[in-house]
């Protein structure tokens, strides 16, 4: 596939990922809009970060006009999860893939871009990362914007509606292999299983929803990989 | 102390940045070890099912019209339909629901 193809197909892929986008960042641009920030500041929060749950607790903190160290340690713990799907990306290139292109892709590791990235077929194209990234951060942006411009411009029920599309998006790219092994469909059971446990238990629910993601992961992947090791 | 909203955003950026960039430009070579490729090969799966379930029972405003909404993007992805269908339906299901709510 050439460069172009790679990016065209990204873009595609991206689409569904910038609808569940919208309607996400919309919800985030009212309460943007709700503690002061301006549309034009809470579009560059989007532009810069493009993490809903990094952004959403980072509202907490200048809501609180928190420290500027506490803002970099909940940034660093609620998107550690990143560090995570990076390393796994890192694997999908080519050794040849420039500094350049890795600091291009590193822009888009997203939960969902990461997704599509990391379930292509064979090697990973960085056009192919910076056409769902451009489709996907399109989408994060203009609905921030327009949440904290005009959050009451939409029927509530569609924001509802909305609410479960990227959730989704989740549910196609994990179900498919899942269906054709075992293995993969024990992990997604267990991932389901421990983060249900890890949200209500005793304790465990103290953690935050980031720190919760990473324990699971790292369990369950660390599991799989003890029962299940996969030959290249 | 007076904060900046621009120094939030800012702070912000540079740590969410260097936690993507790090990964992806320090390991350059192949893993060899095979604990750690099995490892990353399940790390999406695993991820993913976390971020999913519970989190999409409170992802609409009722509890009853997600499950509709977890059930039809299940059904459809077991269907093998594309991210856009998979995403839509489940959309699409929540918005019936909550319709058919309404009138009750």
């Amino acid at each position: 596939m050439t460069n172009k193809q790679n990016f065209v197909q990204g873009m595609k892929n991206g689409i569904p990922i910038c609808l569940g986008y919208f309607a996400v960042s919309f919800a985030f641009g009212i309460q943007a809009a709700d503690i002061n920030l301006s549309p034009f500041q809470a579009g560059l929060l989007s532009l810069l970060n493009v993490t809903s749950a990094g952004q959403f607790a980072g509202l907490a903190v200048i809501a609180s006009a928190g420290s500027y160290i506490e803002m970099a340690c909940l940034q660093a713990i609620v998107n550690l999860r990143y560090l995570l799907m990076s390393a796994a990306l890192s694997q999908k290139l080519t050794v040849e893939t420039s500094t350049i292109h890795r600091l291009g892709i590193a822009y888009g590791v997203t939960d969902e871009i990461f997704g599509i990235s990391v379930m292509r077929k064979g090697t990973l194209s960085p056009f192919f990362s910076y056409g769902a990234t451009l489709v996907s951060v399109f989408g994060w942006v203009s609905g921030t914007v327009l949440g904290a411009s005009a959050g009451a411009i939409l029927p509530q029920r569609l924001i509802s509606a909305l609410g479960i599309a990227l959730y989704g998006m989740f549910i196609a790219i994990i179900i498919p292999p899942a269906r054709e092994q075992r293995s993969v469909m024990i992990t997604v059971i267990a991932g389901m299983v421990a983060a249900t446990i890890f949200t209500y238990a005793p304790i465990l629910r103290a953690l935050t929803g980031g720190m919760r993601i990473i324990i699971v992961t790292v369990l369950v992947a660390g599991a799989a990989a003890y029962i299940w090791p996969v030959e290249n | 102390m007076n904060h900046s909203v621009y120094l939030y955003i800012l702070v912000m950026a540079a740590v969410t940045y260097a936690i993507r960039a790090l990964p992806l430009t320090l390991i350059r070579k192949e893993i060899k070890s095979k604990f750690i490729r099995s490892f990353l090969y399940y790390v999406p799966y695993a991820t993913l099912a976390a971020m999913t379930f519970p989190a999409i029972i409170t992802s609409t405003d009722y509890v009853p019209s997600a499950c509709i909404g977890f059930a039809a993007a299940l059904i459809l992805a077991f269907r093998r339909q594309s991210l856009i269908v998979v995403a839509c339906g489940a959309s699409a299901a929540v918005l019936i629901v909550e319709l058919i709510m309404g009138f009750l």
